[in-house]
């Protein structure tokens, strides 16, 4: 019996199910920025539902970046530098601040800086993050910082890299400031 | 010339007002609240009574002192634009197309705004003053 046409490669087959797909980097890999927007918006809305007061609300982003972070961790340790691990602090501050920037926002961070009256701090800034380019607080919850995502995505991979960290600041709109705990040293 | 920008909704009532210059009257709160309402009514009427089928509401209201345009959005959403007589529809469209490009960025995706009332947002504020001034220039 003479087979059916084949399917045409693109238009007809079906995606393969995520844990199939190739994990190389493919040109498909950017999201629009507007998509990204609304789906941060309504994180945000869920969040605000869900949580009590300012703090509760910045623990809960900050829970969706730590899985956000925990994830890109690995598939750009994945993608970029195999078999690589950095167990040193200042290489690690320094792969955040550039690849894992350039990885998620499309930019290195603005600047790495040694906190000054902390031995321990350290702090990373970025003066336009774009996933909040589109958000104005108001004025009641002005204390509110939506960093608090992308200072769980820093503090997921510090921890997955195995350096114990706790986020100190987060200014709004700009820096995230970490005490990061080299366990090395301590020791 | 830009002279003012008003926003209104679904409804008809007037979410945002702003004036450029200061070539306008002054108008207290509640008179623009009635112009939106009484703009939203002539622009349905407006397309019923259109001698062409399938017409939409009016689009350019002309006079001596002043021009109004009009943009009806998909959801209903109307963006009038106060200007002097002498600006023409293409300049009228590109800055309409600016405002609703801000209004999509910084009012819809902002997660603190609720649909369909007042827009109340300080970046959406500045960049229409900054388009409005590079319109007026």
């Amino acid at each position: 019996m003479s087979q059916q046409a084949t399917r045409s490669s693109s238009s007809h087959a079906k995606r393969p199910p995520i844990l199939e797909r190739n994990l190389a980097k493919g040109r498909s890999n950017e999201v629009s920025l507007s998509a990204l927007a609304f789906l941060f918006c309504e994180m945000l809305s869920y969040a605000t539902k869900k949580s009590s007061g300012i703090q509760d609300m910045e623990k809960k982003l900050s829970d969706f970046g730590y899985r956000v972070g925990l994830r890109t961790l690995e598939l750009i340790i994945f993608r970029d530098r195999p078999g690589r691990r950095d167990t040193r602090l200042l290489n690690v501050l320094t792969f955040i601040h550039s690849t894992v920037w350039k990885t998620l926002f499309g930019k290195p961070a603005d600047a790495l800086e040694k906190g000054t009256d902390n031995e321990d701090e350290y702090m990373i800034s970025d003066n336009e993050p774009n996933v909040t380019k589109f958000i104005a607080v108001p004025k009641e919850m002005s204390q509110l910082s939506c960093g608090a995502f992308i200072g769980g995505i820093v503090e997921a991979v510090l921890d997955g890299s195995g350096f114990v960290s706790a986020p100190s600041d987060f200014t709004p709109r700009t820096k995230v400031s970490y005490n990061v705990y080299d366990l090395g040293r301590q020791s | 010339m830009l002279h003012a920008l008003l926003v209104i909704n679904k409804a008809g009532g007037l979410i945002y007002n702003r004036d450029f210059t200061d070539g306008l009257a002054k108008l207290t709160s509640n008179e623009y609240l009635v112009l939106a309402g009484t703009f939203h009514g002539v622009h349905a009427i407006t397309s019923r009574i259109s001698p062409v089928p399938n017409s939409s509401g009016m689009e350019v209201l002309e006079t001596d002192a002043f021009k109004i345009f009009c943009f009806q959005t998909l959801t209903g959403v109307k963006f009038l634009l106060i200007t002097d007589p002498a600006t023409s529809q293409s300049n009228a469209d590109l800055a309409t197309r600016k405002v609703y490009e801000l209004y999509a960025d910084y009012v819809m995706k902002n997660p603190f705004y609720n649909p369909e009332m007042p827009i109340r947002i300080e970046l959406f504020d500045a960049n229409v003053v900054r388009v409005a001034r590079t319109t007026n220039a």
